[in-house]
């Protein structure tokens, strides 16, 4: 009973933060800026939420460049892994254990300390403040963890169904197409899930890499609303922005929230 | 299909994932090195200096602040976040709704990035419209709202609140997962010895989630010496450079000052430290198995 109570006033404590945000968010913009704060909207408005939306180049564009980085990585992480994994899980090659290690331990290598070359590599193949350049960026952030979520998966697989697709005369891709992608779908969507919220939440890349005002990725957006304009911040439009930044991530969250936490356990343990 | 025609298949599958990493992590990890040696900057030199960035590291202050500073963050907030994930993982390692509940309330925070997270607590923080100032004064613990970020230690510790805020949900996961595995048996046998839920914890929780404390520190570790965006945000590296963090540095140096050499002997030393880190966490998680 008392850890009930315990457990529920943790739960409160958590979600605090994150209720009285949104509430901000929906105040007026200026009981938003009140000094001191209230801690309930005495009017609901979405005056804030239209702010963000004519912020500088508009949250349209924003939003577009954010989710054109995500789904960038996405299909590159997919185009990667898959085959990785397969080729690592399903067949002798040499030295199969050093090309794993080697793969792994690109995961070991902090990309912060990767971005100098890597910004001016794209300076030079003209990939500087384009959605592709931080998303080979995020790629390589995300794909060791997706290598080996795909070939512990595929390689889970039973012999039976492989052989049974080569004795009806399936080539090895189409044997990865018909049997081994369909049979390991919890996992592809584990990758996408994750790859979708790394590429959504990075920052210093993002920083970094998108120079130009109509390149910025949201949470680089959010960034200048909190620098403000003339020094004066528009808190309601911050609050805003927040919510709106935050909102995909637990959205995604609270529906597929069983891929997250196994995704997370062999993520930790790899 | 003979044997070995099957082995060079296998490699045609992995090499578009080898020829990404030699491209995007081995090349620019090489330049790296290289760039780490010359005067490069933005505008312009590059000649060749040998040691001479390392030199200047040596004896550059405001980097041996940083790289002392980002060491007090972590050995402030890991602790934190290993106590802190063990007790939540025992109060929600219980079957029954409302220990799930909290277990999945707790970890929410964890998918929300650090840069959103960062911003909305400039918010709540801030001395004049934040609404934690007005909690603490409404329940009497302060005459005035703080102003967390005039003093550097005093922003540390804010950002510290944060982060566990942020991230206590991802310890407490591994600890549940680690505690759940301990067999039933296990915890009932002790039961039946009448020890009590203390002692439980003491002489048969803790020493089977050993293993899961020592990752999950390494994991912590290595992420806090790292830490850049929550700086960044709420602390811009103020006052008077006290808040600055190894990556802040870097930063700072390649990208503001255009120091790009210098910037990159600075990135192969925190390399070189965080190598080391991540080279026992791999070694630990193999020789745990394949789970």
């Amino acid at each position: 009973m008392a850890a009930g109570v315990l457990a529920l006033a943790v739960s409160a404590l958590t979600l605090l933060p994150l209720v009285l945000t949104f509430l901000s968010s929906v105040k007026t913009p200026v009981e938003a800026s009140a000094v001191p704060p209230h801690y309930l909207p005495s009017a609901l408005s979405i005056a804030n939420y239209l702010k963000v939306f004519h912020y500088q180049a508009g949250l349209g564009t924003y939003l577009f460049n954010s989710l054109a980085v995500a789904f960038l990585t996405i299909v590159m992480c997919l185009a990667l892994a898959i085959p990785a994994g397969y080729g690592l899980a399903r067949f002798r090659i040499p030295a199969r254990e050093a090309i794993f290690v080697l793969l792994l331990s690109a995961m070991m290598v902090p990309y912060q300390a990767l971005l100098t070359p890597l910004y001016l590599m794209f300076s030079s193949l003209g990939l500087a403040n384009s959605h592709l350049g931080l998303a080979i960026v995020h790629t390589v952030i995300q794909l060791p963890f997706s290598i080996y979520l795909m070939r512990s998966s595929f390689a889970a697989v039973p012999r039976e169904l492989e052989e049974a697709a080569i004795v009806d005369g399936c080539s090895s891709f189409q044997a990865l197409r018909r049997i081994f992608i369909p049979v390991s779908l919890p996992a592809v969507v584990t990758l996408v899930l994750f790859a979708f919220i790394t590429s959504w939440n990075e920052f210093i890349a993002a920083l970094i890499f998108m120079g130009k005002e109509t390149r910025f990725t949201v949470p680089i957006m959010l960034v200048g609303v909190r620098q403000g304009h003339f020094g004066a911040v528009d808190w309601g439009a911050l609050q805003a922005g927040v919510v709106i930044s935050i909102l995909p991530c637990l959205l995604i969250y609270l529906l597929l929230q069983r891929h997250f936490v196994s995704g997370m356990l062999s993520g930790a343990v790899k | 299909m003979k044997p070995a025609h099957r082995r060079y298949l296998g490699l045609v599958y992995v090499a578009p994932a080898l020829l990404f990493v030699a491209a995007f992590v081995v090349y620019p990890l090489w330049r790296l090195v290289r760039m780490s040696m010359t005067s490069a900057s933005l505008l312009g030199g590059g000649a060749f200096v040998g040691w001479n960035n390392y030199l200047k590291a040596w004896r550059d202050e405001t980097f041996w602040h940083a790289l002392l500073f980002t060491l007090k963050y972590t050995i402030y907030v890991t602790p934190i976040l290993m106590l802190g994930g063990f007790l939540l993982a025992l109060l929600t390692a219980e079957p029954g709704r409302i220990a799930r509940f909290t277990r999945g309330v707790v970890f929410l925070p964890v998918v929300i990035g650090l840069g959103s997270s960062s911003i909305l607590w400039v918010g709540l923080l801030d001395e004049q419209v934040g609404l934690v100032g007005r909690l603490l004064h409404d329940l009497g613990l302060v005459a005035q709202p703080p102003v967390w970020f005039v003093d550097a230690d005093r922003g540390l510790w804010a950002v510290i609140l944060t982060v566990v805020w942020k991230v206590i949900g991802f310890g407490m996961l591994l600890f549940v997962a680690g505690i759940q595995s301990i067999g039933i048996d296990i915890r009932e046998a002790a039961m039946l010895d009448g020890a009590s839920y203390w002692q439980r914890v003491r002489y048969i929780t803790l020493p089977l989630v050993m293993r899961t404390l020592l990752l999950t520190t390494l994991i912590s570790v290595i992420g806090s010496l790292l830490a850049f965006d929550q700086f960044y945000i709420m602390t811009s590296g103020g006052p008077r450079s006290e808040t600055f963090t190894s990556v802040y540095w870097i930063y700072q140096n390649s990208f503001i000052y255009f120091k790009q050499g210098y910037g990159a002997a600075l990135s192969i030393i925190l390399l070189v430290i965080v190598l080391v880190l991540s080279t026992l966490h791999l070694l630990m998680a193999r020789r745990g198995g394949e789970t």
